[in-house]
C-alpha cells in the first residue's frame, strides 16, 4: 500500500453543551493554547466550518473523502487486529479521526518518550538495570505500552488509567505524527530513526521468546526458524561459523533461516552460516536483523512522508504545531527569572567563566574580545543574558559600555542597537517578550558562517578548534576525548553536559541539558551563586485584549483556575519560537 | 594452421567478417532478453562500444537484435563491453530528466585477472600467462563457482575467458541482477581472503572460528597445491622463494632458526612443506590462539583475488562474452566448467583462426545438416548458422546454448510455480 502521508481528519472535539460557536470548552481552550503557545482564538476552528471543510483546498477535500470511504470499509475487527500486537512495526498508518488536542498530546508525549531514551541511552548501558528501571517508569508515566505481561493482564480490564488497548493505540498514532514533524531535513530524520531504533530495540529485546515468532509473523517479516532435525545436521556448521555460538546454543536457542539480502553485515563480515542464500542466525542476532529492516522502513517511509507533506502543511491548523514539534523544546523556557536584577554587571566576567554554557562563554570572549557581536550572537547571548537575570537597563548598559570600545560611538549606539535590545525585552514593536533559545534551536537554526560567533560550538566548531579551546579552558586530556566522543555520535547536549561535569569537577549533573540557561541555573545552584534562585514562570499572553476572562492577568505560577491535567502540562510549554522575530 | 597468425593490423579486415558471419547474435540477444519477461529488458540495456583509433562510445542501445546486428557490422567494434539495464533508453539518457535516468539491474560480475597475482608467481608478470600459472585461474573458478552456487544460492554462473590474463564471471539469475550496491559489495567482501597491497607482508589473516567457506576454500586449494605451487612455483625451492614464505610465519625466533636448520639438509618441496604443516599443527595444539599460518600461505598463494570494485557497482561496464581482445585476437569464450581441468588459454580461438576456417570447404557432415535445414529456415540465416559451426567457434556457441536452455528451464520452472501458487489454470 502506498503510504499517502498521513491524513488525519481532524475535527473539534465537540463540547458537551453542543451548539457552542466555539465549541471548545474554557478547559480545552487553554490547553491547547498553552500547548500551542500564541495561538489566538480566531484560529480555533469551528466545528460547523470543519464539517463543511471550507477552509480545505479541493485537492485536500477529495483525498480526505478517499479515505473517509476507506475507513468505511474498515470494521472494528481491523482495529483490533491492528493492535493485537504491544510492539508495533507500524506499517500501515492510522485512519481514524482524532481530536486536536489528543493529537497534540499524543505528540508531545512521544517525543518526551523520545528524548528520554536519548537521554537514557548515552548517560547508561542500554542493558543495564538502571536504564531498563528508567525507561520503564517514563513508559508508564506517559501512558505508552511496554510490558507484554502487563498487558495480557489489563488488556479487557483496565485498573487504572487507559487500557492496553488505547495505549497501543497512542503508540501508533503518535509515532505517526511525529513522522510529519521529522521528515523534513536529513538532521530531523536521522534523529527521530537512531531514537525510534532505540526504543524499538528495547522493546523487541524484552519480548518473551514465543511473542516474537508471533511478532515476526504478524508483521510478514518472512524469517523462519529451523527444525531440530535441522539444527542437528547443520551443527558443526552453526559452531564454526559464528563466534558465540556453541553447542549448547545450537541445541538451546532457536535458529532463523533469512535470506542472505536482509543480513548483509553479517554475510560481508562472514560471521554467519550461508548456504543456499539463507543465512542461520541465532536468535541473539535476528534483533539485528529485524532492526535494520524497520531502520529501512522507517527510511524509506520518511522519504516518502516528506513528499506528501505539502498537502498536511497548508492545513493551518496543523502547519505551526508540527513546525514547532520538530524544534520542540519540551521543559522550561526560562522567559521570567525570579532573580531578575540580582546578578551585577561587575559579576559577568567571572560567571561566564565558571557558569556559562560553552555557547555563552564563546559569544561572552567574543564580544569581549572585538567589542562587537553580530546580529546572532546579540540575539543568542542577550537574550541569555535576560534570562539568567540581567535588568533592561543592565543590559543596555552592558552593550553600550562594550560596543562603545569597538567602532561604535554612543549616538549610533542608541540608535542602532539600543532599539533591538529592548525589542528583546518587549518594550518595542508588538512588544513580544522573546524568551531565550534552547539547545534545540541553537542547534537546529541560523548555523553560523564566517565571522559569527552564535551557534552551538559542540555541533558548528571543527573538532580540532573544538578541542583547542577546551584545552585552553583546562579541561582534562580523558574530558576532551570524551567529548569529543559524544560530538563525533552528534550528543551535542549529551557534550556539553559532560563539559558541565568536567568543569564543575562532579560525576553526574544529575540533569537533563536542554537549555542554556539551564546551565547556568543548575551551576549557579551549585556553586551556590545568584543565578540560582529562580521558579520557572508561566508564559502568558502579555496582550490583555486576548485574555481569557478566567485565568487572571498577573505572572505569578501556579495553577490558578486551571484543572489539573492542564496546570501539568503548563509547566512544559511546547514552544520558545512563537515569540520569535 | 596456428594462433599465433593474428595480427591487431588486420583487425580491420577480419572484424567485418566477424561480425557479418560468426557472431552469435541470436543467442546473444536471447541471453540478454531474458525470456522478455521484463518489458524493455533489451532495449534499456547499455553497450559500450571501442572503435578505431581508441574512439569509446557509451550509453549505445538497441531496439531489436536486428538493429544491434545492423549497429555492429556498421561499426565493427574492436572492443565490446555490456553495462547496465536502465530505467530509460540509454542511447536516449539526454532527453531524461536529470536524477531521473537510473541503474536498475545488471548481472553479478566478477573479474579474476592474473596481473593481481605478480606477487605469488614466479614464472610470468605483468600480462604474460602460462600454463603453470593458469592453475590459479582453475583454482579461482572452482572456489568462486562452489561458493555462488552452494553459499549464495545462485544457479547460473556463466565463466568466461577474457581473452589475455583472466576470466569473469556473469551470475545472471534474477536475484543477482536486482541485487542492490550494498548486496553486491556484501557478496564480494564475503568471497574476499587476500587483502592488501604492496605493503602488506601478511595478506591472508585467520582466526578461530574458522568459517565453513573458508574451509571449503581450503579443500580447494589442498587439491592443487603440491603440483601448482610445491613443484610448478618452487615456492620452497630457491632461497629467494623460500624467504618469502618466511616472511608469512610467526615470528618465533627459536622456531624460525629450527626451520632454517633443517631446511640445510631437506631439500625436497613436499617433505619442507610437511614440516612447516606438521609444526603449525604442533603450536596449535599449545598455544591458546589458533596458529594457522600453514593455512594462511595456501591462501595466500592460491586463493583467488577478486577487484571488489568491477563487482559492486550497478553500472559497471564488463567485457562482452564473444567480443574479441585488441591485443590477443582471441575470442572471449565461454568455458566449460565439466572440463574445467583441461581448460587451455593458448586453444581458444582467435578472430584470424575462425576467419580461415570459414573459407575451409564443407565437410559430410555439415553436408547432411545443411539438407535438413534448407527446407526450415531462410538461406541467410542458414549460411550464418552454418558458418560459426564450421570453425572452433561451435563448441563455445553450443556452450552458451546450454547455459541459455537451463536458464529459460529455470524461468519455465518459476512461471509454473508462480501459476501454481495463484491458482492459475
Amino acid at each position: 500500500m502506498d503510504y499517502l502521508g498521513l491524513i488525519i481528519n481532524i475535527f473539534v472535539s465537540v463540547a458537551k453543551t453542543g451548539n457552542d460557536r466555539h465549541a471548545f470548552t474554557s478547559s480545552s481552550r487553554a490547553e491547547i493554547r498553552t500547548l500551542c503557545g500564541n495561538w489566538r482564538e480566531s484560529r480555533q476552528i469551528d466545528r460547523s466550518k470543519a464539517s463543511s471543510l471550507g477552509k480545505l483546498s479541493e485537492a485536500r477535500y477529495r483525498t480526505m473523502q478517499f479515505y473517509s470511504r476507506r475507513k468505511k470499509l474498515i470494521g472494528n475487527s481491523q482495529t483490533e487486529q491492528l493492535y493485537g500486537h504491544c510492539l508495533q512495526f507500524y506499517g500501515q498508518p492510522p485512519i481514524e479521526n482524532i481530536s486536536l488536542s489528543e493529537f497534540e498530546t499524543f505528540a508531545v508525549d512521544r517525543l518526551k518518550l523520545l528524548k528520554t531514551v536519548e537521554n537514557l541511552g548515552v548517560s547508561y548501558v542500554k542493558t543495564s538495570e538502571l536504564y531498563t528501571k528508567k525507561l520503564d517508569a517514563e513508559f508508564s508515566n506517559l501512558n505508552f505500552p511496554y510490558k507484554i505481561e502487563a498487558s495480557t493482564k489489563d488488556d479487557w480490564k483496565p485498573q487504572t488509567g487507559p487500557s492496553e488497548y488505547e495505549k497501543r493505540r497512542k503508540d501508533h498514532i503518535s509515532h505517526f505524527i511525529l513522522r510529519l514533524a521529522y521528515c523534513q531535513t536529513e538532521d530531523l530524520r536521522r534523529w527521530f530513526i537512531q531514537q525510534e531504533i532505540d526504543l524499538f530495540r528495547y522493546r523487541f529485546n524484552d519480548l518473551p521468546s514465543k511473542n516474537i515468532g508471533q511478532f515476526l509473523q504478524y508483521n510478514n517479516l518472512h524469517y523462519h526458524t529451523i527444525s531440530i532435525d535441522e539444527k542437528k545436521k547443520l551443527m558443526d556448521k552453526l559452531v564454526t561459523s559464528s563466534f558465540a555460538v556453541s553447542g549448547s546454543t545450537v541445541d538451546g536457542k532457536d535458529f532463523y533461516k533469512v535470506p542472505f539480502q536482509d543480513a548483509l553485515d553479517l554475510v560481508r563480515t562472514r560471521k554467519v552460516y550461508l548456504n543456499g542464500g539463507y543465512v542461520y542466525i541465532p536468535h541473539q542476532d535476528i534483533v539485528t536483523i529485524v532492526l535494520n529492516d524497520f531502520r529501512t522502513r522507517l527510511s524509506k517511509a520518511l522519504a516518502l512522508t516528506a513528499r506528501s507533506l505539502p498537502a498536511v502543511q497548508s492545513d493551518e491548523r496543523l502547519q505551526p504545531l508540527l513546525n514547532h514539534l520538530s524544534h520542540a523544546y519540551v521543559g522550561q523556557d526560562y522567559s521570567i527569572q525570579k532573580s531578575i536584577g540580582k546578578i551585577s554587571l561587575e559579576q559577568i566576567d567571572p560567571l561566564s567563566a565558571k557558569s556559562y554554557p560553552l555557547c555563552m562563554r564563546q559569544l561572552h570572549r567574543g564580544l569581549r574580545d572585538s567589542h562587537h557581536l553580530r546580529h546572532g550572537g546579540r540575539m543568542q547571548y542577550g537574550l541569555f543574558l535576560k534570562g539568567i537575570g540581567l535588568t533592561l537597563d543592565q543590559a543596555l548598559q552592558f552593550w553600550r559600555s562594550e560596543f562603545v570600545k569597538g567602532k561604535v560611538d554612543a549616538d549610533k549606539f542608541d540608535k542602532a542597537y539600543a532599539y533591538s535590545i529592548r525589542h528583546m525585552f518587549g518594550k518595542e514593536g508588538k512588544r513580544t517578550d522573546y524568551t531565550p533559545y534552547s539547545c534545540m534551536k541553537v542547534i537546529l537554526s541560523n548555523p553560523p558562517s564566517q565571522g559569527d560567533q552564535h551557534g552551538c560550538p559542540f555541533r558548528h566548531s571543527d573538532p580540532e578548534l573544538l578541542k583547542q579551546k577546551l584545552q585552553s579552558y583546562k579541561v582534562s586530556p580523558s574530558g576532551i576525548s570524551q567529548i569529543l566522543e559524544l560530538v563525533k555520535g552528534m550528543h551535542y547536549q549529551l557534550a556539553c553536559q559532560k563539559y558541565f561535569e568536567l568543569t564543575h569537577s562532579i560525576e553526574d549533573s544529575g540533569f537533563s541539558l536542554n537549555h542554556p540557561n539551564q546551565y547556568f541555573m543548575e551551576s549557579q545552584k551549585l556553586l551556590g551563586g545568584p543565578g540560582a534562585g529562580v521558579k520557572v514562570e508561566v508564559k502568558r499572553e502579555d496582550n490583555p485584549a486576548t485574555k481569557p476572562p478566567n485565568p487572571s492577568p498577573h505572572q505569578t505560577p501556579g495553577p490558578g483556575n486551571l484543572p489539573q491535567e492542564v496546570a501539568a502540562e503548563i509547566t512544559e510549554d511546547l514552544d520558545s519560537f512563537f515569540q520569535d522575530a | 594452421m596456428t594462433t599465433a597468425d593474428y595480427d591487431q593490423a588486420s583487425l580491420p579486415d577480419l572484424l567485418p567478417l566477424y561480425y557479418r558471419r560468426l557472431f552469435p547474435f541470436s543467442q546473444y540477444h536471447r541471453w540478454l532478453n531474458y525470456g522478455g519477461v521484463t518489458k524493455n529488458y533489451f532495449q534499456n540495456r547499455e553497450f559500450s562500444f571501442t572503435l578505431k583509433d581508441d574512439i569509446y562510445v557509451r550509453y549505445q542501445s538497441f531496439s531489436t537484435q536486428n538493429e544491434l546486428e545492423k549497429e555492429m557490422q556498421k561499426m565493427n567494434p574492436y572492443k565490446i563491453d555490456i553495462g547496465a539495464v536502465y530505467s530509460h533508453r540509454p542511447n536516449q539518457h539526454n532527453t531524461v530528466k536529470s536524477g531521473s535516468f537510473q541503474a536498475l539491474e545488471k548481472e553479478l560480475v566478477f573479474d579474476i585477472d592474473m596481473t593481481d597475482y605478480d606477487d605469488v608467481r614466479s614464472c610470468c608478470s605483468g600480462a604474460d600467462i602460462c600454463p603453470k600459472c593458469w592453475t590459479l585461474m582453475t583454482i579461482a573458478i572452482r572456489i568462486l563457482d562452489r561458493a555462488l552456487r552452494d553459499d549464495f544460492g545462485f544457479r547460473h554462473c556463466l565463466w568466461v575467458y577474457s581473452g589475455r590474463r583472466g576470466v569473469h564471471c556473469w551470475v545472471c539469475d534474477e536475484a543477482a541482477r536486482k541485487l542492490s550496491v550494498a548486496a553486491r559489495s556484501a557478496v564480494a567482501e564475503y568471497l574476499s581472503l587476500v587483502k592488501g597491497g604492496d605493503e602488506t607482508v601478511r595478506k591472508v589473516v585467520l582466526s578461530d572460528p574458522i568459517h565453513p567457506f573458508i574451509t571449503e576454500s581450503l579443500t580447494v586449494v589442498e587439491n592443487y597445491f603440491s603440483q601448482y605451487a610445491l613443484l610448478g612455483q618452487d615456492i620452497l625451492g630457491s632461497k629467494e622463494a623460500v624467504d618469502k614464505v618466511l616472511a608469512l610465519l610467526p615470528e618465533d625466533i627459536l622456531f624460525l632458526c629450527k626451520l632454517l636448520q633443517y631446511f640445510q639438509t631437506e631439500k625436497n618441496p613436499e617433505k619442507r612443506w610437511d614440516t612447516i604443516r606438521s609444526m603449525a599443527q604442533d603450536k596449535r595444539m599449545t598455544a591458546k590462539k589458533g596458529h594457522y599460518f600453514e593455512m594462511e600461505i595456501m591462501l595466500q598463494y592460491c586463493y583467488p583475488r577478486l577487484d571488489v570494485n568491477v563487482s559492486k557497482g550497478v553500472n559497471h561496464l564488463l567485457k562482452s562474452p564473444f567480443s574479441v581482445h585488441p591485443k590477443t585476437g582471441r575470442i572471449s569464450v565461454p568455458i566449460d566448467l565439466r572440463e574445467l581441468d583441461r581448460f587451455d588459454p593458448f586453444e581458444v580461438p582467435t578472430i584470424s583462426l575462425i576467419c580461415e576456417e570459414l573459407d575451409q570447404p564443407k565437410t559430410e557432415e555439415e553436408q547432411d545438416d545443411n539438407m535438413e535445414n534448407e527446407n526450415k529456415k531462410e538461406a541467410g540465416e542458414r549460411r550464418k548458422m552454418r558458418d560459426y559451426k564450421r570453425t572452433s567457434l561451435a563448441k563455445y556457441v553450443k556452450l552458451f546454448d546450454n547455459f541459455l536452455e537451463e536458464m529459460a528451464h529455470s524461468r519455465k520452472g518459476e512461471v509454473l510455480k508462480n501459476s501454481d501458487l495463484q491458482k492459475d489454470f
